[in-house]
């Protein structure tokens, strides 16, 4: 694994590798000194092309902690506000020795097109590209449901995975690349994937996904569910209308209080309700849905950093350049 | 643990009559030392109190377990689910840059924590001495404790750094391209007998 660029194509080796160094990490935040000595020395640059709160603060804790060097770097004032291209950017950073770039970018793809053109040598990691992916939200995701699902099976969390749990992702997935990053991963895992959303909010293919497609956000909540993923509406990305109103939208598929209540009345007690954020309250999730101790919002956001950590671990420690997947490597030597 | 009906089984005949790999501990001499170094523990620390065994995963760990259980088995005051703990060194190693990427292990502590206990770090091989110094490192930023000591089974020479142990199963003189390997029941995969094997080198 030399760049985290998406989901599709993680292999389920890859992703558990990641999730459970990812548990080895979540340890870090509760000792005494929150900080690894693992990263020392090297650079991690955050290149923000897009507004970002929680994910490059997850990102540059994540690197803060295993002691690498965080630059940050966001398009606004930055020469990117003059015009400089993509190319020049990263060939900025190239000389600045960086040995990880961390990027978000409006366009679909822009990651990929910096891993594999050979402008920079670092290793490319994907914080959201366009419409495409989101790998780090998929995998703290599935972090999130992983640890809730061990937990109701009695089992430990390290080395599982998601095997006949039952995800719900509701909402605009048209514009939502931590759905397309989700359902991947999700497949990987073994967890089935039912997508709820108005027929306009969904992708041209949506059909070829590996997962189920309903317009009825009530009817599959009847069906029974164990997590519940509200997607945010993304008004900035929105060039037409896709609902006719906002009321409307929060009627048939929010996650309002009559459906929190509903998952009481089905006798769904262990149905967790996930948002990657930021919220649209009242809109996609009512407050008290939230709010309420189903909710795994902030979870979410805490797990954000173990995965990152995990994820830059793996591909920044290792052999410098190292071109072959990582194998778990399940011994010390005696030394 | 390792039953007394497993300790005196031989090693394979092919293996012993190849000069690829020879035995050099067997169950029941891994057994013997390990009650040694648990008496030596005990006396070295004048007693039981504040004491806290961590082992290095992986096989630093089931050998830390049958220390404790040894312990408990001379002083039934002892606790040995509590006073045994697993510390992974693996962010800590000075040659990360240089090998495949290692996949962390855990680092499990005793609800009691470190401070102001006498650790003793438990191994399987000291060698180069490099574990142990990650292990200090490591124990340093989880509390401050009063000493540490450290215990290995087998002791094979050729340290890089100022490092020795308090308490050694057996001292084993190497060539450096010599591999040492140990095996443990339970660690090891299933009907793996307790040895310590000593393999040329290529």
């Amino acid at each position: 694994m030399r760049h985290l660029l998406d989901t599709e194509s993680l292999s389920r080796d890859n992703a558990i590798q990641i999730l459970d160094t990812a548990q080895e990490m979540s340890a870090v935040g509760e000792r005494e000194v929150k900080k690894l000595p693992a990263l020392r020395g090297r650079t991690v640059v955050n290149l923000f092309f897009e507004d970002s709160t929680r994910t490059r603060i997850s990102f540059e804790a994540a690197a803060k902690r295993l002691s690498a060097d965080v630059i940050n770097f966001s398009a606004k004032g930055s020469s990117v506000s003059k015009g400089e291209s993509l190319k020049d950017t990263a060939q900025t950073l190239e000389a600045m020795s960086a040995d990880a770039v961390v990027i978000r970018h409006w366009a679909s793809g822009a990651p990929a097109r910096l891993a594999t053109s050979g402008w920079i040598d670092a290793a490319v990691i994907n914080a959201g590209d366009g419409t495409h992916a989101h790998p780090t939200q998929a995998l703290l995701d599935a972090f999130t449901m992983r640890a809730h699902w061990s937990q109701l099976a009695g089992t430990p969390s390290v080395g599982g995975d998601l095997a006949g749990m039952r995800v719900v992702i509701a909402g605009d997935v048209l514009h939502s690349r931590v759905a397309r990053s989700n359902v991947w991963l999700l497949r990987t895992l073994g967890a089935h994937v039912t997508l709820v959303a108005p027929p306009t909010l969904l992708p041209v293919g949506v059909g070829h996904w590996p997962c189920e497609v309903s317009y009825d956000l009530d009817a599959t909540l009847d069906a029974g569910v164990d997590a519940i993923m509200m997607l945010r509406v993304q008004a900035e990305r929105m060039d037409a209308s896709f609902f006719p109103s906002t009321r409307e939208y929060a009627r048939r598929w929010g996650f309002d209080d009559a459906r929190l209540a509903r998952l009481d009345e089905l006798k769904l007690k262990d149905t967790i309700i996930m948002h990657p954020g930021p919220m649209n309250r009242g809109l996609e999730i009512s407050s008290s849905a939230a709010d309420s101790a189903r909710s795994t919002v902030l979870p979410q956001v805490r797990n954000g950093v173990s995965v990152r950590m995990a994820a830059l671990y793996l591909l920044l420690s290792g052999e410098m350049r190292e071109q072959a997947t990582p194998a778990p490597s399940n011994a010390k030597d005696n030394s | 643990m390792s039953s007394p009906s497993a300790a005196f089984e031989e090693a394979p005949f092919n293996a012993a009559s190849a000069n690829v790999s020879r035995v050099v501990l067997t169950a029941a001499d891994i057994d013997r030392a390990l009650t040694r170094i648990a008496y030596e523990i005990l006396e070295a620390n004048k007693g039981s109190a504040n004491l806290l065994l961590l082992g290095i995963p992986r096989r630093g760990y089931p050998l830390a377990q049958r220390l404790a259980a040894k312990l408990a088995a001379t002083d039934p005051t002892i606790d040995p689910q509590a006073i045994v703990g697993q510390l992974d060194v693996t962010m800590f190693r000075d040659d990360l840059a240089h090998h495949p990427t290692r996949a962390p292990e855990r680092t499990a502590l005793p609800v009691s924590g470190i401070d102001n206990k006498v650790i003793v770090l438990v191994d399987d091989v000291l060698y180069s001495g490099r574990t142990i110094r990650a292990a200090l490192d490591a124990l340093v930023d989880l509390g401050r404790p009063r000493a540490v000591r450290l215990a290995v089974l087998v002791d094979r020479g050729h340290r890089e750094l100022p490092i020795r142990a308090d308490h050694v199963g057996k001292n084993l003189p190497t060539s450096s391209s010599e591999k040492v390997r140990v095996r443990l029941a339970g660690i090891d995969g299933p009907g793996a007998a307790d040895q310590v094997v000593i393999e040329a080198g290529a």
